[in-house]
């Protein structure tokens, strides 16, 4: 069964949905109830588009337990074409071709195991965006 | 608010502590700290500590601390802010003090680290991290300051033998410490050459895992003369804070938590960088050292690189950063790191610290830090 915690996150993990500030325009992911900008608390939702920049990126050589064997990865915070950053893995791409400017797309993939009972979490990872 | 001084300091050394547990290490340097002060008896006390439920399976160690130091029921807090929170600590322990609702007043710090495995404490450490939107794609702590060594690199030109170059002054600086963890000088070359972690990160840029503690008693300022040590007076506090998903912030390569926090605490104490003799700051990682030596005024925006490798930060520059050996080589359990931040200072300002001692030091400064900067706490201290 998957957990309370990971279904509560279902429209951001899924959907991508983001929010956007009606008093100040600001947008956020994911959602908040109060803008850090203008105190407001009235958003609208909308879903972010898959385009971003790579705005800072590192190769992660000693993981933690929960990604054991899998490293070396490319992690990056990606800046969305549509305001909000957030911290992604780079994936098909070679770990030194990874550079700040860089065009990515967000893509569904398969993310990590969730405790004991293994199950899969799925998610959004960057790749190259390719012309 | 009344003025407040530290009268009294304990820690014993730090490192890997497998014959002690959790309340042995924090009661020995608490009794040290008590016997250095001349005190049997404390009014009230506040221990830092980041997670001792996922190092040491125990919470609720504000009253065990308390009762195993001989102490309840004196009102006992556990202070939490990630490896902020020994720092934190003591800023609560002031902020008692100065308020009046109490006299003497203990601040500590422990983490038991090394009971777990490496990656058991690799994911305690992450969760100071925003789990759920940095922690499930696998991004650990050196590797969000990889991100912002990596930025920082790109914007001013840090290089790779600078950060280096932090390592190598505070072991240096650390071989001087009877109390390290690692108090062994290393190369620049060592540093570079060592096992990568999360690049530009390798494993001589990070602070080690550590057990620890550290104790300082806090009392009135217009009380000192009832003890036995010289006061230190406590002159500025400082504490803000900031995004704790490193993403979330509009600039990666300022450190905007220390730069407010310093400001706070240069204010309330009528001081300026320039005044500053001494300075512990919370290196984690080398590139942290230089982004907040810069947060702080030591140097201008992207100066911190070129600064270390002038020696500007060393032991008889301009502003000795790090004269304990750092987090890098004192070690670093996390909850008491702050505390022992400002008995490294406290010692500075008594003339107490043999090899290491920064000549004629008035006033000096610690900036403790959770996360990738999602808190700091900092002080200012001067001699009476």
């Amino acid at each position: 069964m998957p957990s309370a915690r990971s279904w509560r996150a279902y429209p951001q993990t899924y959907r991508l949905e983001a929010s956007r500030c009606s008093g100040c325009q600001k947008t956020f992911f994911p959602p908040r109830q109060v803008c850090n900008a203008c105190s407001g608390r009235e958003f609208e939702t909308f879903r972010m588009g898959y385009g971003g920049t790579v705005v800072t990126h590192t190769v992660i050589r000693t993981p933690g337990d929960q990604f054991q064997g899998e490293a070396p990865f490319a992690v990056g915070i990606i800046a969305m074409d549509d305001g909000p950053k957030m911290t992604t893995q780079i994936v098909d791409v070679p770990l030194e071709e990874i550079r700040i400017g860089m065009k990515v797309k967000l893509e569904f993939r398969r993310m990590y195991a969730e405790g004991h009972d293994g199950v899969i979490e799925y998610g959004h990872k960057a790749v190259p965006l390719r012309e | 608010m009344r003025d407040v001084a530290v009268i009294g300091v304990g820690m014993q050394k730090w490192g890997e502590i497998w014959t002690k547990s959790l309340r042995e290490i924090f009661v020995e340097s608490a009794l040290l700290a008590m016997d250095d002060a001349g005190i049997d008896k404390l009014e009230a006390m506040y221990v830092g500590s980041m997670s001792p439920g996922l190092f040491a399976a125990q919470e609720h160690i504000g009253s065990l601390l308390a009762d195993y130091l001989g102490q309840a029921p004196i009102p006992a807090t556990r202070v939490e802010s990630a490896c902020a929170s020994g720092g934190l600590a003591f800023r609560m322990a002031c902020m008692d003090v100065a308020s009046g609702m109490h006299d003497i007043v203990l601040a500590g710090g422990v983490e038991k680290m090394t009971d777990i495995s490496g990656g058991e404490a690799t994911f305690a450490l992450s969760t100071a991290s925003d789990m759920k939107w940095e922690g499930t794609c696998g991004v650990t702590f050196p590797g969000l300051y990889a991100m912002m060594a990596v930025a920082h690199m790109e914007k001013f030109g840090t290089t790779r033998e600078q950060l280096a170059q932090v390592a190598v002054k505070n072991h240096a600086n650390g071989s001087l410490n009877a109390r390290a963890q690692f108090p062994t000088k290393i190369t620049a070359e060592q540093v570079i050459n060592s096992v990568k972690v999360a690049d530009p990160l390798n494993i001589l840029d990070c602070s080690p895992i550590t057990d620890g503690a550290a104790a300082v008693i806090v009392v009135p300022a217009d009380m000192v003369k009832n003890f036995q040590q010289p006061g230190v007076k406590v002159t500025g506090t400082g504490h803000a804070t900031d995004t704790i998903a490193l993403h979330d912030r509009d600039d990666l390569t300022v450190i905007d938590s220390a730069r407010l926090a310093g400001e706070q605490a240069y204010k309330m104490a009528g001081k300026t960088p320039q005044d500053i003799d001494l300075c512990e700051v919370h290196d984690c990682f080398t590139i942290a050292e230089i982004m907040v030596t810069e947060a702080l005024g030591f140097c201008e925006l992207g100066g911190g690189g070129p600064a270390v490798a002038a020696g500007h930060t060393a032991l008889g520059g301009k502003i000795p950063v790090n004269t304990s050996g750092g987090l890098k080589s004192k070690g670093h359990p996390v909850g008491a790191t702050g505390v022992g931040q400002v008995i490294e200072v406290v010692e500075q300002l008594r003339g107490q610290s043999g090899q290491r001692q920064v000549k004629d030091a008035k006033v000096g400064m610690t900036q403790n830090m959770g996360g990738s900067g999602g808190s700091s706490v900092v002080h200012i201290l001067e001699v009476m």
